[in-house]
C-alpha cells in the first residue's frame, strides 16, 4: 500500500437505471486517512456512489480503484470483507448475540476462536460498553448502543476503509452527537479511511476532512469544511450550508492560531529578575510569559509578585506555574466564553508539544465578535489586529 | 352390548381392539407426516425461490391455490386414477394439499425479513448461501414452521378420507362404524383419536414455532 495512491478512486463513474440517471459523472479521490462526507439532498446519488465502492452496485460506466487496483478484479464477496459497512438501520442480526454480530466478518474469514474473542473484547472496550454485553442480543440494547456495535462490527476484521450510509440518521440528537465523537475519535486513533454519506450539514462539517457536495448525480464541490464555509462554489452549496451557518462559520472554524498574536513577550527560566523588569519596561507590559530555553511554556511572571520578592534573583523562583492556556488548533468558539468570563486579559497559545506560539487577547476576541455581528471584511480585521498589538498586555 | 350406553360401548371397543386402534393411529400419523415432509422438501425451496424471483411468485402461489380449491375427495379420486389404490395415493394427496401453506409461509417469512439486515449481511461480505443460512432461514424459520403446522393439521383430516382408497388409518375405523348398525361407538373410536392427533400435533408444533421465533421479535411481543 503506497501512500501516494489514493485509497479509493472514482474515474468517470456513471450509474443509470433504465432511463433514470442516478450518478452522471463522478471523479473522486479518497486518500488514506481521509474522512470523506458525501452530502446532498435525497436523490443526489450520494448513496449510490458509496455503494459502488464495495460493489453493492455496479457502475454503468467508468471504473473504481481500490489502492490502485480496479475493483472489478476482486471477487465481490472478498472485496466486501475488506471494507467496513455501516448502514442507517444498523442491520445487526437479531438472532445472533452481540459477540456473534461483532465477529461476523472474522467468522466469514475463518479466524480462530481465541482471536475472535480477543478482538470482540478489545472492540467493545473501545466503545466503552461492558464486556458482558457480548452475550446479549441486539434487541436488549438501546438504539445508540446498537449503533456503537454496528460501528465496531465494521472494524472487526481490521478493515482499512469503512463505508457509512447515514449511520446516525435515526438516533436522537444527544446520542447522535456522542456517536459522531466516537467515530471521529476512532477514525483518528486507528487511522481508518471513512466514506460517510449524510444529509446533515452539521454532521458533515463536524466529521469530515473533505466534504463532497453532490446534486443530481454530479459533484458540485469537494473541499475541506473550512474551505467549503469560506468559499461555497455556488448558490446550491450556499443553500445547503444555510445562511446562518455561513455567518456563524467564521467564529466556528476560527482557531486560536488564526487570531493569536505571534510575538508574545516572554522570558526564559534562567534569566535574572533584573532583565525581566527591564524587559517589562521596554515592552510596556506588566506580565511576562516564562519559557525554557527551547521555547516550552512554563508559567508567567506578574509585576505585583516582582515587588514582593525583590530578594530572589531568578525568574524561575517566583513565576506562577498555574495558568490557563489553549492549543493552536483550539476553536475560539470553545474557549472565548471562558476567556471573557474569567476576566483573563490574555491567554497563551501553545502547540501540542507545549511550545509557546502566541497569545490571544481580549481585544482580538472583540474583533472577532465585531466581525460576526457586523460582517466586517477581512481587510478591516487585519488592520484592527495590528492596532491592538501595542495594547495587548498592558 | 345394547345395554351399555355410548361411552361404555366406546371404552369397551377400545379395550377389545386397543392394539388395532393404536396401529391405525400410527399408520394414520405416518401417512400425514410423509405427505407433509415431502411437501416441505419441495415447498420450502420453492418458497425461497419465489421470494428471490418475485415474478414467479404469482404463478406458483396461484397454482398452489388452485390445488387447494379442489375438494379433497375429488383430488383423491383423480390421483387414484394415476397411482391406483393404496397408501401412495393418500400421501400424494396430502403432499399436494400441504404445498400451499408451506410455500406461502416460506415466501411470507422470507419477504418479512428487514431488507436492511440482508443488505448489511451482503455488504459485509456474505455469499448468497451464507445470507440464506445465517440470516434468512433462521429469521423466517418460525413462519415456515407455522406453515408446516397448518399443513399437518389439514393432512390429518385428509388422511382420514384416505380409507376410501384403501390406505388404512383411523379413517378405516370411522367407515366401519358408519357401516355398522348402531356403530356410534366405533365412529368415536376412529374420530376421537383423529381429533386428538390433530390437536396434539398442533400444540407441539406451536411450541416448536415459539422456540424458533427470532429473539428480537419475541422481545417486542
Amino acid at each position: 500500500m503506497e501512500k501516494t495512491t489514493p485509497m479509493v478512486e472514482f474515474k468517470d463513474i456513471a450509474k443509470i437505471y433504465h432511463n433514470n440517471t442516478a450518478v452522471e459523472k463522478v471523479n473522486l479521490k479518497v486518500n488514506h486517512g481521509d474522512f470523506v462526507c458525501l452530502i446532498g439532498t435525497s436523490g443526489s446519488g450520494k448513496t449510490t456512489t458509496m455503494r459502488m465502492i464495495n460493489r453493492m452496485l455496479e457502475p454503468t460506466s467508468g471504473e473504481v480503484f481500490l489502492n490502485g487496483k480496479n475493483i472489478k478484479e476482486f471477487d465481490p464477496v472478498k472485496l466486501r470483507r475488506k471494507i467496513g459497512y455501516v448502514i442507517q438501520n444498523i442491520g445487526l442480526i437479531p438472532h445472533m448475540t452481540i459477540y456473534e454480530n461483532i465477529t461476523l466478518v472474522p467468522k466469514l474469514l475463518k479466524w480462530p476462536e481465541e482471536k475472535k474473542r480477543e478482538q470482540a473484547k478489545k472492540l467493545i472496550r473501545l466503545v466503552e460498553l461492558p464486556t458482558d454485553f457480548l452475550d446479549r442480543y441486539p434487541g436488549e440494547l438501546s438504539g445508540g448502543q446498537q449503533q456503537r456495535i454496528g460501528v465496531i462490527r465494521a472494524l472487526a476484521a481490521e478493515q482499512d476503509i469503512i463505508l457509512m450510509d447515514e449511520p446516525f440518521g435515526a438516533l436522537d440528537p444527544i446520542t447522535r452527537e456522542s456517536l459522531q465523537d466516537l467515530v471521529k475519535d476512532l477514525q483518528e486513533k486507528l487511522g481508518k479511511t471513512v466514506v460517510f454519506v449524510t444529509h446533515d450539514m452539521d454532521e458533515a462539517l463536524k466529521l469530515a476532512t473533505k466534504v463532497v457536495v453532490m446534486d443530481h448525480g454530479n459533484i458540485i464541490q469537494q473541499a475541506s469544511p473550512t474551505e467549503l464555509l469560506n468559499h461555497p462554489a455556488n448558490d446550491f452549496v450556499k443553500k445547503l450550508i444555510g445562511e446562518e451557518r455561513l455567518i456563524q462559520a467564521r467564529a466556528d472554524i476560527t482557531t486560536a492560531q488564526q487570531i493569536m498574536l505571534k510575538d508574545p513577550v516572554s522570558i526564559t527560566l534562567g534569566q535574572p529578575l533584573k532583565s525581566a523588569v527591564s524587559l517589562m519596561r521596554k515592552r510596556r507590559v506588566d506580565t511576562l510569559l516564562v519559557t525554557d530555553d527551547d521555547g516550552y511554556l512554563k508559567g508567567y511572571l506578574d509585576l505585583a509578585d516582582l515587588n514582593k520578592y525583590n530578594r530572589v534573583t531568578s525568574v524561575s523562583d517566583i513565576m506562577i506555574t498555574r495558568l490557563f492556556k489553549i492549543y493552536t488548533d483550539t476553536l475560539i468558539r470553545n474557549s472565548a466564553e471562558r476567556i471573557l468570563k474569567q476576566g483573563l486579559r490574555y491567554v497563551p497559545v501553545i502547540d501540542h508539544q507545549g511550545k509557546l506560539c502566541g497569545i490571544v487577547t481580549r481585544s482580538s476576541l472583540v474583533d472577532m465578535v465585531y466581525d460576526i455581528i457586523w460582517g466586517g471584511s477581512e481587510a478591516e480585521k487585519d488592520e484592527s489586529a495590528d492596532s491592538t498589538q501595542g495594547g495587548e498586555v498592558q | 352390548m345394547a345395554k351399555l350406553n355410548l361411552w361404555q360401548q366406546f371404552w369397551f371397543y377400545l379395550g377389545e381392539n386397543g392394539n388395532y386402534v393404536l396401529a391405525q393411529f400410527i399408520r394414520h400419523f405416518l401417512i400425514s407426516i410423509y405427505g407433509v415432509l415431502f411437501a416441505a422438501i419441495i415447498g420450502i425451496p420453492l418458497g425461497i425461490l419465489i421470494a428471490r424471483h418475485r415474478k414467479l411468485s404469482g404463478f406458483i402461489i396461484s397454482l398452489a391455490n388452485v390445488i387447494q380449491t379442489v375438494p379433497s375427495l375429488a383430488l383423491l379420486s383423480m390421483i387414484m386414477l394415476v397411482l391406483g389404490l393404496g397408501v401412495n395415493t393418500v400421501i400424494a394427496t396430502v403432499f399436494l394439499y400441504s404445498l400451499l401453506p408451506i410455500i406461502k409461509n416460506t415466501y411470507a417469512g422470507m419477504q418479512g425479513i428487514d431488507r436492511t439486515i440482508l443488505d448489511s449481511g451482503k455488504g459485509m461480505g456474505m455469499t448468497r448461501f451464507q445470507v440464506l443460512y445465517l440470516i434468512e432461514l433462521p429469521m423466517s424459520l418460525s413462519v415456515i414452521m407455522g406453515g408446516i403446522r397448518n399443513a399437518l393439521v389439514i393432512a390429518i383430516g385428509i388422511t382420514a378420507i384416505g380409507s376410501f382408497v384403501g390406505a388404512g388409518g383411523l379413517g378405516d375405523i370411522i367407515v366401519r362404524g358408519t357401516n355398522a348398525t348402531n356403530g356410534g361407538a366405533i365412529i368415536l373410536a376412529g374420530a376421537l383419536p383423529t381429533a386428538l392427533m390433530a390437536i396434539i400435533s398442533d400444540f407441539i408444533l406451536g411450541i416448536l414455532q415459539k422456540v424458533l421465533t427470532p429473539r428480537e421479535a419475541s422481545i417486542n411481543k
